[in-house]
């Protein structure tokens, strides 16, 4: 606990340039694997082919993909925006094909109620499909949440901060402590991130979630005795 | 006015749904397309707002062939209902109803005000107004629906198998209250369904499809019962087995109306 306290500013540090790496790689993969999921649901014959091309990014081993993207992108090897497209690459294998789904579990006679009603082909996007995929798209996006924020520590390897250093840092000088405190950081965030989409999942859908259950009001007696559906 | 001008639609895959139909839908009465499944009725149906475009003919509305009309302008003026009450989940009751307005650029505050008053059109307790669809229960959803469906107070209504899905004492109710909104309001009604109690119960004109998607008889269903039009419409409408066959008993000074079968059907009234 000492080792804590005396360096608590680092820490805090650390968390912060965590949090710049992880949350803009988490919000970069779900915005680009949500119109890749949607192109997957829609037409058939590209499922296969972008599904597996998205999930073979997994297949690459972080370590080869730091390596590899500073010739492709011309920034530095330590340049954290590497890191940052790295995250989001894994961020998009991890994510796309429950997008993809997410679109699939839209019932069809809501699709095609919205389509007799007069949407337009982009505001059913918007105004029906979209919001409908959410609560499946909101279990994809806590899975990339946890797993960006603990793969995000790999970067100390090749020298870019975040709370990983305090693995690297621990290990070298032989600080338990520190490696500790990095550990449970990673995990606390983790969990903290994971708990905000939560808590945006039930401002943003209150309709999906537990049913609620409520007494019937006095005016609703005379069609649920009707009705005993 | 409603027109089917020889029309026809063969679907991707090779299936013919529709062979050939023409039919005048006339305004301001109730036309009931029924059949059992694989006749083309709801394809039928879903050429009137364009959501099946044939593959030849024309369908005209008012002398208009709808395919020169934009099909999400045309949508927006058309009523439209469909079983299982098609409502958006994510949206609350007075949103669904209200939703068409909104399309069309209704301000939120007119387009909800209006909405209320389409719940006691339909009979429903405006305390519902805030629910969720899946708070209510399935006559209820189909009560919204309707009031969806007339929100914009379109001339022409269809119904897809509107109350298929609800059990046997809501449907009756539901059909009830069609009969007593359409004293009301007098909309061009197109109904679909396979049970063609609710055909006779609900139409003034009765379409009798069969498999294949040809029209066996068209006509008021005092006419399909006097003369059927051959075997199959006999057949469907239960004039074969007697269903329609009714004779009376007396029992304790009141005329029972039995069935071929003998089961009773009803009362005489005198």
């Amino acid at each position: 606990m000492t080792w804590l306290w005396s360096n608590l500013d680092l820490v805090g540090e650390l968390i912060l340039v965590h949090l710049a790496l992880s949350v803009p790689a988490i919000i970069l993969s779900f915005v680009i694997s949500v119109p890749i999921g949607w192109l997957a649901h829609r037409y058939a014959w590209s499922r296969g082919v972008l599904l597996s091309l998205c999930a073979l990014l997994y297949a690459i081993p972080s370590l080869a993909m730091f390596v590899a993207l500073p010739p492709i992108t011309g920034l530095g090897l330590r340049s954290p925006v590497n890191l940052v497209i790295a995250l989001t690459l894994y961020g998009i294998a991890v994510i796309v094909r429950t997008a993809a789904d997410a679109f699939d579990s839209v019932a069809s006679d809501v699709r095609q109620s919205a389509t007799a009603l007069g949407y337009s082909a982009a505001g059913r996007f918007w105004g029906v499909e979209l919001p409908l995929a959410g609560p499946v798209l909101l279990s994809g996006l806590r899975v990339v949440v946890v797993s960006t924020v603990s793969l995000a520590t790999v970067g100390a390897v090749i020298g870019v901060q975040s709370l990983g250093s305090l693995f690297t840092d621990g290990f070298q000088r032989g600080i338990e402590a520190e490696i500790i405190t990095g550990i449970v950081a990673t995990i606390l965030l983790a969990l903290l991130l994971d708990w905000l989409c939560v808590m945006a999942g039930r401002l943003l859908m209150p309709w999906s979630g537990p049913r609620r259950s409520r007494r019937p009001a006095l005016s609703d007696v005379r069609s649920i005795e009707a009705d005993p559906a | 006015m409603i027109e089917f001008r020889g029309v026809s639609k063969t679907f991707p895959d090779g299936t013919r749904a529709v062979v050939d139909v023409d039919i005048v839908i006339p305004p301001r009465k109730t036309t009931v397309f029924v059949g059992s499944s694989g006749s083309g009725k709801t394809t039928l149906l879903r050429m009137i707002n364009r959501m099946v475009d044939p593959t030849s003919g024309q369908v005209l509305i008012d002398g208009t062939d709808v395919a020169t009309r934009e099909p999400v302008a045309l949508r927006r003026g058309i009523g439209y209902v469909m079983q299982n009450s098609g409502l958006l989940p994510h949206r609350t009751v007075i949103d669904n109803v209200a939703t068409v307005p909104l399309l069309r650029g209704a301000r939120k505050r007119d387009a909800h005000a209006h909405a209320l008053e389409l719940l006691d059109t339909v009979g429903l307790d405006r305390s519902l107004a805030d629910r969720y669809p899946s708070q209510l229960s399935g006559g209820q959803q189909q009560r919204v629906g309707v009031a969806r469906g007339l929100a914009v107070d379109p001339n022409i209504l269809l119904m897809d198998e509107p109350f298929g899905a609800v059990d046997p004492i809501v449907r009756a109710e539901l059909q009830q209250e069609l009969l007593r909104l359409q004293g009301e309001l007098g909309k061009t009604v197109v109904f679909v369904t396979h049970d063609i109690d609710e055909a006779f119960l609900l139409g003034d004109q009765v379409v009798i499809m069969q498999h294949g998607g040809k029209i066996s008889q068209a006509a008021s269903p005092t006419e399909i019962l006097a003369n059927p039009a051959d075997d199959f419409v006999a057949e469907f409408v239960g004039a074969d087995r007697g269903k329609r066959a009714l004779h009376i008993t007396e029992v304790g000074g009141r005329r029972i109306v039995l069935d071929g079968d003998g089961r009773a059907a009803g009362v005489l009234a005198s």
